[in-house]
């Protein structure tokens, strides 16, 4: 048996449950689909709540350096350490979320560490998605040895912890946002190679295919233009899912100090600066981004979840 | 079943020599070595000595082969820091991170299986809700967070469970001193309790979801029903019967979680200043000792190829399906 885990370090087969017979749904009036999609929402609850704080983390990405208080990367001796919503003797407060060992705001370095994640996490997907799209179709498409080629190689990265893979080569290339998202969407393909694959395998026989060879379609055409539309709805589910385990990566990585350079915060590297408090008590250092990175996560896992569902309801009686 | 084990055997290969290449490749991807070798103020002489004597002057494939001959006979290479055989550095650190992380998988696994079971029978209750959304929030907590979190808790507030340090366990018994280890046991249960529920919490969060979806398929299935209609107590049905089906794909996870559990470890080592391989390759990429990263690596790797080896031959000896 060989095993098939569909994805990199912490994503969840089971949990994505996806079958690779999900199918896509029957095509449907534009407005109509997300009508049923918004009353689903609504009638999950939880969903909802996940889209609301993505919608505040999408804002805090793109308002952040107008509304963020302080600059994230001011340093100032006399105010280390000062613990949330103290006033100073003007009965200001300045650190809504208290500062840190070096004087830093830590609200700043939060609303800025948002853009890092989410920068890191869609671009690494859409990297990996792309990549695995791509070698999906035409793994399916052409079968024979290419497919043999594409699916042993995949075969490989998955028999390789990717953490340990990202590490090795994040010591070598050097931290950096851009090495950073390059590892990770590197190491996402295989996930979507494989899905996509055994759709366009069972794809590339229907009439609808076979009509586009007879109308004289190329390769590339049929692949990109007739068959992908009808494999994007069951990738939306994996991405989502995907999204949130790239975003515990980068926060692991930056934790180890090979996500970004110093200068840039993100919540992974706030993290790993809050041990140096942590015998001294200094609870907010590691409370706040830690339930950053949870909420975050924990939206797109819920996004998810509900996706899974609504693209495919035979699976939600199971829960 | 032998032809299995050949096929089987025989991908392990290629599997191991594309963990090889991956590791060669990462050492070369970002150009010439020899300056991960020497120090900022090397002499150009300096540095073509050190090119020569570990042989990046030759051409690529001649270093990829003669990489993996050595590897084959266990030679890494030389540790940077301690001057050892890097090998040697990694097998010391080894026992604590598989303490850590079979006792992580054990809470995974001892955890989970009661609470999907609960939430299963009570489905659509609030024990079930409460059960899922924990379970949700368990999978989406860095592991490392929640260890820090743990630390201030109960580490530094209320002081019931120590920060940090470590009993040795295993090393004793490979020893053969089992009279140590058992004495030692208590306290090492101790002082893995914080960083094992760090690591295992991902791992139990979804066990807990398996094992319930899984349970509420097999609940509804013609052979529970028999089994109460013969007049078997709720408990013979739930446990004998419905149970030992449901948690086979728990199972069969268990290879793969092995290899997420090792990801974990790697970062949740440093927190609790654990000395096993994820502390020792945290301190390795901070002093750019890269034979022994390298070391690291490959013996992660390698163990956790070898767990899913292990488990796919148990799977197929279990299972006769799965040979065909």
């Amino acid at each position: 048996m060989t095993q098939s885990h569909p994805d990199g370090p912490f994503i969840d087969p089971a949990a994505a449950g996806l079958a690779d017979t999900m199918v896509a749904l029957p095509p449907q009036r534009r407005g109509d689909g997300w009508r049923r999609a918004w009353r689903s929402m609504v009638r999950g609850r939880w969903p909802l709540l996940a889209l609301f704080i993505l919608a505040l983390l999408i804002l805090a990405a793109i308002l952040g350096p107008t509304i963020s208080p302080l600059d994230p990367n001011r340093q100032n001796i006399m105010t280390r350490l000062e613990a949330p919503m103290v006033a100073d003797r003007a009965g200001h407060v300045k650190f809504f979320l208290g500062s840190d060992g070096l004087g830093r705001d830590v609200l700043s370095r939060l609303l800025y560490g948002a853009r890092v994640s989410l920068l890191v996490g869609v671009t690494a997907i859409v990297i990996g998605g792309s990549l695995g799209v791509a070698l999906g179709l035409i793994s399916g498409y052409f079968g024979g040895w290419t497919d043999d080629v594409i699916m042993r190689i995949g075969d490989i990265q998955l028999a390789f912890p990717f953490v340990l893979m990202a590490i090795m080569f994040l010591v070598v290339l050097g931290p950096g946002v851009f090495n950073l998202i390059l590892v990770l969407g590197i190491g996402q393909w295989i996930t979507y190679a494989r899905i996509v694959r055994a759709q366009t395998l069972s794809l590339r026989e229907k009439e609808f295919v076979e009509a586009a060879r007879a109308l004289g379609a190329s390769h590339a055409s049929i692949m990109f233009v007739t068959i992908l539309p009808n494999v994007i709805a069951p990738l939306t589910v994996i991405a989502s899912f995907n999204i949130a385990s790239v975003i515990l990566a980068e926060a692991a990585l930056s934790f180890l100090g090979l996500g970004v350079p110093p200068s840039v915060p993100t919540w992974g590297s706030m993290l790993a600066e809050s041990r140096d408090q942590l015998i001294a008590n200094k609870w907010w250092l590691a409370v706040f981004p830690g339930m950053a990175i949870v909420l975050t996560v924990l939206a797109f896992n819920i996004i998810g979840d509900w996706l899974r569902d609504f693209l495919d309801p035979r699976l939600k009686s199971n829960g | 079943m032998w032809t299995y084990i050949a096929r089987r055997l025989s991908q392990t290969v290629i599997v191991i020599l594309g963990v090889t290449l991956i590791s060669f490749t990462a050492l070369h991807i970002g150009g010439d070595p020899t300056f991960l070798y020497v120090s900022d103020r090397a002499t150009n002489e300096e540095i073509a000595q050190t090119r020569v004597r570990l042989g990046f002057d030759k051409p690529l494939y001649v270093q990829y082969l003669t990489f993996i001959g050595k590897a084959a006979q266990g030679d890494l290479g030389k540790s940077l820091k301690f001057h050892r055989p890097a090998i040697d550095v990694v097998a010391d650190a080894l026992p604590a991170t598989i303490e850590l992380t079979l006792f992580s998988m054990l809470i995974a696994i001892v955890v989970a299986i009661p609470l999907g079971v609960l939430a299963a029978l009570r489905r659509g209750s609030a024990t079930d809700g409460s059960i899922m959304i924990l379970g949700m929030l368990g999978q989406s907590i860095p592991s490392f967070w929640l260890g820090i979190m743990m630390i201030m808790t109960f580490g530094v507030q209320l002081r019931w469970l120590p920060i940090s340090g470590h009993v040795p366990l295993l090393e004793p018994m490979f020893q053969g001193d089992f009279h140590t280890a058992f004495a030692n046991l208590p306290s090492a249960i101790y002082y893995l309790i914080m960083p094992s529920l760090a690591v295992g919490v991902y791992s139990l969060s979804r066990n807990a979801r398996l094992v319930r979806s899984s349970m509420l398929e097999t609940l509804s299935l013609d052979f529970v029903r028999t089994a109460r209609a013969k007049g078997l107590s709720e408990y013979a049905v739930v446990i004998n019967h419905a149970l030992r089906n449901a948690w086979l794909p728990v199972v069969t996870m268990i290879g793969l979680e092995f290899g997420f559990l090792l990801g974990g470890v790697v970062v949740v080592e440093i927190v609790f200043s654990w000395p096993g391989i994820g502390r020792l390759l945290f301190n390795a990429i901070n002093q750019r000792d890269i034979p022994l990263v390298q070391a690291c690596v490959i013996v992660l790797a390698g163990i956790f190829v070898a767990i899913n080896l292990i488990v796919d031959l148990v799977y197929a000896r279990l299972d006769p399906r799965v040979r065909l």
